[in-house]
């Protein structure tokens, strides 16, 4: 003779078994595809700006005889005396050029053509300078030197980012609520289906707080099961679009090599949704039960 | 062990169905309750096993003031009640067994404790060779049996039932009394619910009688020997 361990309430008997999963399982999938999505972007824009943020371009207005050569020197002078310029190179007229050949065509029209000549500043890592300081001796050196720090650029890109970033967050917090929403529902379901067993429970003595662990155990088993799933999927999509940008060899898609925090996203989104599922059943069959004496 | 003053009990916005219930059930009695259909045994069962909250007056337990406790106290009361309803209320999804052993289970029993206990009372209400059936495999003399045996399961103080005769033949029913008999005997307190006045004059017990949305409490009609 066996007392079995299985549930007081008869879950197997009611729709939310099927139903509740599925449910989850396309909100991961969603949320998952956002948060790596978001990440993944957030990663090449942090690349990019770091990489950004360690050069600055050094421009030299073209001016009529040798004046550019000159005005390179001084303005070589300059950057070698500021503490924290890592190197300095020159780029050569061929290299504008080549710089300027997918705008505007190869031909005779470019050698015409008054270039400016740039220095292309690296920058020791971790090391700050004052840019506006600089400016003001490489202008003091040379009116004709200009420097561009990249920051326009570099806060277009941050400003990108951020609204990524918190796409991704409205993204999340919104299926999350659609969670929350749908577990409400189908738990009060649940308690009006099987209110006979809960009534005799209750007149048996049972605390409401043993009532809501059947709800809680049962709730979680299908977020988990759902959680899964929708893991599953996002992986598979995940792999699919990696094997994409490889063909297509975009570098952005790079990061998609599933970084050790995007994994850490991934496995913690299922478990989230269970958890989230099982606290949101929990509150919701407390709340319910107190309407009985 | 259990007593009324001035209770009334109603439904929603109802009328009060009971009022003016004023009673006291002394430890280790056994009382019939008893009045017409409709009279209102099975909502006065209720108010006693705490499944409904009075309307008007005032209900002790056990030596404890209902109103204000909390709902963990409650259930602690209610653990004590044993319940047998006239329409068994067993689950359905379970067996004979695991029906008998959810008052343990709800009050956070071992499971070798449970094993223990409802294999000795299935044995004694006689259900021991159906314990893996399902309810709707049995017969109701059965589930009755079943029934009982999940309201003394954890030794209640107090024992109700709902017309527990009403579904079984006279001999199962005399032996049903005969095992409430024998619980009142090792101290539970004994209230049966019926209509039959047949049986109630078979024993020698008081009655609550109801009437009228009232109670009397009348002496045992039977002339003890």
């Amino acid at each position: 003779m066996r007392v079995r361990a299985r549930s007081d309430v008869p879950f197997d008997q009611d729709a939310s078994g099927r139903f509740l999963p599925v449910i989850i399982a396309l909100m991961v999938y969603v949320a998952s595809l956002a948060l790596v999505g978001a990440m993944v972007l957030s990663e090449s824009i942090s690349r990019w700006s770091g990489d950004l943020s360690a050069n600055i371009t050094v421009q030299i207005a073209p001016v009529p005889g040798d004046g550019d050569d000159a005005a390179v020197e001084r303005a070589l002078e300059v950057l070698r005396s500021v503490e924290g310029v890592a190197r300095v190179r020159v780029l050569s007229v061929t290299e504008l050029r080549g710089l300027l050949e997918p705008w505007i065509g190869s031909g005779g029209h470019l050698e015409n053509l008054p270039l400016p000549r740039l220095i292309d500043v690296t920058l020791e890592p971790g090391k700050r300078i004052d840019l506006d300081r600089l400016a003001e001796s490489l202008a003091a050196a040379a009116p004709e030197v200009s420097l561009d720090d990249h920051s326009l650029w570099l806060d277009s890109l941050l400003r990108l980012g951020r609204s990524i970033r918190l796409v991704a967050a409205a993204v999340v917090l919104f299926i999350g609520a659609a969670a929350v929403a749908v577990v409400v529902f189908t738990t009060r379901a649940g308690l009006a289906v099987h209110r006979d067993a809960i009534e005799i429970m209750h007149v048996i003595g049972a605390r409401d707080s043993y009532v809501a662990d059947q709800f809680q155990r049962h709730t979680l088993m299908l977020g988990l099961r759902g959680g899964a799933i929708g893991l599953g999927l996002a992986l598979a999509t995940l792999l699919g679009l990696q094997q994409l940008a490889r063909d297509v060899e975009v570098p952005l898609m790079g990061a998609l090599g599933l970084a050790p925090a995007t994994w850490v996203v991934l496995v913690v989104l299922p478990l989230a949704a269970g958890l989230v599922a099982t606290l949101t059943a929990r509150v919701t069959v407390l709340r319910t039960l107190t309407r009985l004496p | 062990m259990v007593r009324f003053r001035n209770v009334g009990i109603r439904y929603g916005a109802g009328p009060e169905i009971l009022h003016g219930l004023s009673f006291r059930l002394e430890a280790g009695s056994f009382h019939f309750l008893t009045g017409p259909s409709g009279a209102g045994k099975t909502s006065l069962l209720k108010l006693m096993y705490l499944a409904h909250p009075p309307a008007s007056g005032h209900i002790e337990i056990f030596g404890r003031r209902v109103a204000g406790l909390s709902r963990d106290e409650l259930a602690a009361l209610r653990r004590r009640i044993g319940v047998i309803f006239q329409d068994f209320r067993l689950l359905n999804h379970l067996s004979a067994l695991d029906n008998v052993a959810l008052p343990l289970r709800v009050a956070g029993a071992s499971r070798d404790r449970i094993s223990r206990h409802v294999a000795e009372l299935l044995d004694w209400v006689g259900v021991s060779q159906d314990v893996d059936a399902r309810p709707s495999t049995l017969s109701d003399g059965e589930k009755q049996r079943v029934a009982v045996a999940r309201a003394v399961i954890s030794r209640p103080d107090l024992l109700l039932a709902d017309e527990p005769t009403g579904n079984v033949d006279a001999v199962q029913g005399l032996r049903l009394m005969h095992l409430f008999e024998q619980l009142n005997k090792i101290g539970a307190t004994v209230v049966v619910a019926t209509h039959d006045e047949d049986m109630i004059r078979r024993f020698d017990y008081p009655v609550l009688r109801l009437r009228e949305g009232g109670l009397a409490i009348e002496p045992a009609l039977r002339k003890s020997a």
